[in-house]
């Protein structure tokens, strides 16, 4: 054990924990509105990531840009993906909505290896590095902290500012009787799906900036926010946002004491831990 | 009605004497040759490659007029391939397809050493006659096999001649990490390099694995660079060994050596710019390195189709691009075929086996000759590696031979 790897690795581990809590708060706001596990996070990661190569190298733009696209693009197809696959079997039994996303899952990867091949691809970002001592912190994950960090500040402010916000967590808290006060809960479901899919999307875009990836990538990311989503508590943004950056901690620290390869393997004691002693995660309500 | 009778058997009597000319008049017949292709999947980028140069072979062949045996038989080569999509459980299947539905007559791999370990036990258990590319893996080709046919330098050796060359560059180097993909190949190479080292005198300080598809290695890296060791030798496949280098180099990482497996001979690894400034790669082949009838009378081989220039200007123009070391491995594969065939003169299994067991030949891509030994049979006995460095040149990158210093083209230097 080194212990001079410590703290780069600490802080390298909290700054990728903003951006794994970015993708999962899109997967658990998804579930906290709609009650759909969406089984096509992973593939929506990867899509973002494919958007900022298209600005970038395909385009020629600051890859940046491609990250904004990405969180509209996503919102669109997020609302597209709950009309075409979701909408009609909302009211159906879990089993039901689960097959349903992973089958827009298999379309997307189907689709995008087909048309895209499965291909290492990279985004040459150069934002420089701060460094002091031993630590080095690359510009793109601080750029990626900070976008992150806005993102979810943004979608905060327009859950609990907005009318429309509030109208989503209406329907979220109880959609019979948010239909009653005259809100249209298919409209708040669409746009909840909208929401989660932009969100992942610009996780996905960010990550695009950092590391190299193809379009089985969001794979990864997809299981990823599944631990943390059952670790800050099913449904709970905030959560999801804390559950990232304690996810980030443990794969930078453990990494320094164990063999990296032994990482997932700690991670998923946690999600197998977090299931059997608190179940309702750790900012989850008691319901 | 009896006249009919009468027509028809002598119409069945001219077919049968029609076929039995057939038997006996040497005409063009197709060789069919099966493998599978990672069109999709880790290994995708490499395989496109082997399966480029396996197509120029076959398509030259096709061109030249085939295959010609000493009985005046014609051999046409005809492809059968599918995609693996880089999983060992579809090879298996797709293997047992090729050879039981698809009838083929030879079997070329896959690439990557974990794909052809599933491929050559489905190969072997049909009596089917494999010849390897893009496998280096030394535990598949020490089980006894008698039909598999490796073409690659032994991964054993790929990292041992990277220590060899670092020593003469640099006396002072005395610590290493060994960094390595948890695949079967890389994790051979790098079980033969630690006590290659240690023998050495060198201390390995770091010796850790990762995960494949890993694209994350702040971790790894934060440890390599705690642990400061004067080299780093490892990697495993390109989009790994790629990323791997980035991360060294963005974290400043002060190895005066690093060499990683696989990704620095691929010409699209300079992509990451000043990062791939100084990293050493062992390779299969280079087209600096010169091999023709001299070097294979040198040798006591034969020398066996055509040359490197040749090669290098027909991939160019049938893929616009420059061939790297996987390109040519398909191509010989298909040339050893070629040459087992002709030596033996028919497709027989028994006679092909018989004539690469004899085999001593020296192609574009180097020395091929395999072990007869029971134990380690049609292992790559004679194929030599050489190593390659990025160095700058002018405003870009280069990709020089460094080692073996008889056939390099530009001395080593220490990583900045």
């Amino acid at each position: 054990m080194n212990l001079g790897a410590l703290l780069p690795s600490a802080i390298d581990g909290l700054l990728l924990g903003c951006v794994y809590g970015l993708a999962a708060m899109g997967l658990t706001l998804i579930f906290g509105v709609t009650r759909v596990v969406n089984l096509a996070h992973g593939p929506v990661i990867a899509m973002g990531m494919f958007v900022v190569l298209a600005v970038a190298s395909g385009a020629g733009l600051n890859p940046y840009i491609g990250v904004l696209l990405a969180a509209v693009v996503g919102l669109a197809a997020g609302v597209v993906i709950y009309v075409v696959a979701v909408d009609r079997v909302i009211n159906a039994p879990e089993l039901t909505t689960l097959l349903a996303t992973f089958a827009v899952n298999l379309i997307i990867i189907g689709t995008a290896t087909t048309l895209l091949t499965t291909s290492p691809r990279a985004v040459d970002v150069d934002l420089g590095a701060l460094r002091a001592g031993n630590v080095t912190v690359m510009g793109t994950h601080v750029v990626a902290v900070v976008i992150a960090v806005a993102a979810a500040g943004a979608l905060y402010a327009f859950l609990f500012r907005t009318r429309l916000g509030k109208s989503v967590r209406a329907v979220a808290a109880d959609r019979a009787a948010a239909e009653l006060m005259g809100i249209n809960s298919r409209r708040m479901l669409a746009l909840a799906f909208g929401l989660g899919t932009a969100l992942a999307m610009t996780a996905g875009a960010l990550l695009a900036t950092m590391f190299s990836f193809n379009v089985l990538s969001g794979g990864t990311y997809e299981t990823k926010s599944f631990v943390i989503v059952v670790l800050g508590g099913l449904g709970n943004p905030t959560g999801a946002l804390i559950g990232g950056l304690v996810i980030g901690l443990l794969e930078g620290v453990t990494a320094v004491v164990i063999p990296v390869s032994w990482v997932p393997v700690i991670e998923y004691a946690v999600f197998v831990l977090i299931l059997l002693v608190r179940p309702r995660g750790l900012l989850g309500s008691r319901q | 009605m009896r006249g009919m009778r009468i027509t028809a058997a002598v119409a069945a009597a001219v077919l049968v004497l029609a076929a039995c000319g057939s038997g006996t008049t040497s005409g063009p017949k197709t060789l069919k040759i099966g493998f599978t292709a990672s069109q999709t999947g880790a290994q995708e980028l490499t395989s496109k490659r082997q399966v480029e140069g396996i197509k120029l072979w076959a398509d030259q062949v096709a061109k030249a007029g085939g295959i010609k045996l000493k009985d005046g038989t014609v051999l046409t080569p005809q492809l059968v391939s599918y995609d693996d999509e880089s999983k060992t459980d579809r090879v298996q299947a797709l293997y047992t397809k090729l050879i039981n539905d698809d009838k083929v007559d030879f079997l070329l791999s896959p690439y990557s050493s974990g794909l052809i370990k599933a491929a050559a036990v489905v190969g072997e258990q049909n009596g089917k006659i494999m010849v390897t590319a893009g496998g280096a893996d030394d535990a598949t080709m020490e089980q006894g096999f008698t039909s598999i046919y490796q073409l690659y330098t032994p991964g054993s050796k790929y990292l041992t001649g990277a220590i060899d060359l670092m020593l003469a560059m640099d006396p002072t180097v005395k610590t290493i990490a060994i960094v390595n993909e948890k695949d079967a190949f890389s994790t051979g190479v790098a079980a033969a390099a630690k006590p290659y080292a240690e023998s050495k005198g060198l201390t390995v300080v770091l010796n850790e694995g990762y995960d494949s598809g890993t694209t994350d290695f702040a971790p790894l890296v934060n440890k390599i660079a705690a642990a400061a060791p004067d080299a780093i030798l490892g990697g495993g496949h390109f989009q790994d060994g790629q990323t791997f280098a980035k991360a060294v180099f963005d974290k400043q990482v002060a190895a005066r050596f690093v060499a990683l497996l696989v990704a620095p001979p691929e010409p699209t690894f300079s992509a990451i710019g000043a990062a791939a400034l100084g990293i050493v790669g062992p390779s299969q082949w280079e087209q600096s390195v010169k091999y023709d009838a001299t070097t294979a009378a040198a040798a006591g081989a034969t020398w066996y189709g055509p040359a490197v220039a040749d090669f290098v200007t027909a991939y160019q123009t049938a893929y616009g691009a420059a061939p790297s070391y996987h390109s040519v491995g398909g191509y010989a594969a298909g040339l050893v075929l070629e040459k087992a065939i002709e030596d033996a003169g028919s497709i027989d299994a028994a006679a092909v086996r018989k004539a690469l067991d004899a085999l001593n030949l020296m192609t574009l891509f180097g020395q091929t000759q395999f072990s007869t030994d029971t134990k380690t049979h049609g292992k790559q006995t004679a194929h030599q590696m050489v190593y390659v460095q990025w160095q700058a040149a002018g405003d870009g990158l280069a990709s020089q031979v460094v080692w073996p210093v008889a056939v390099r083209t530009a001395p080593i230097l220490p990583r900045q």
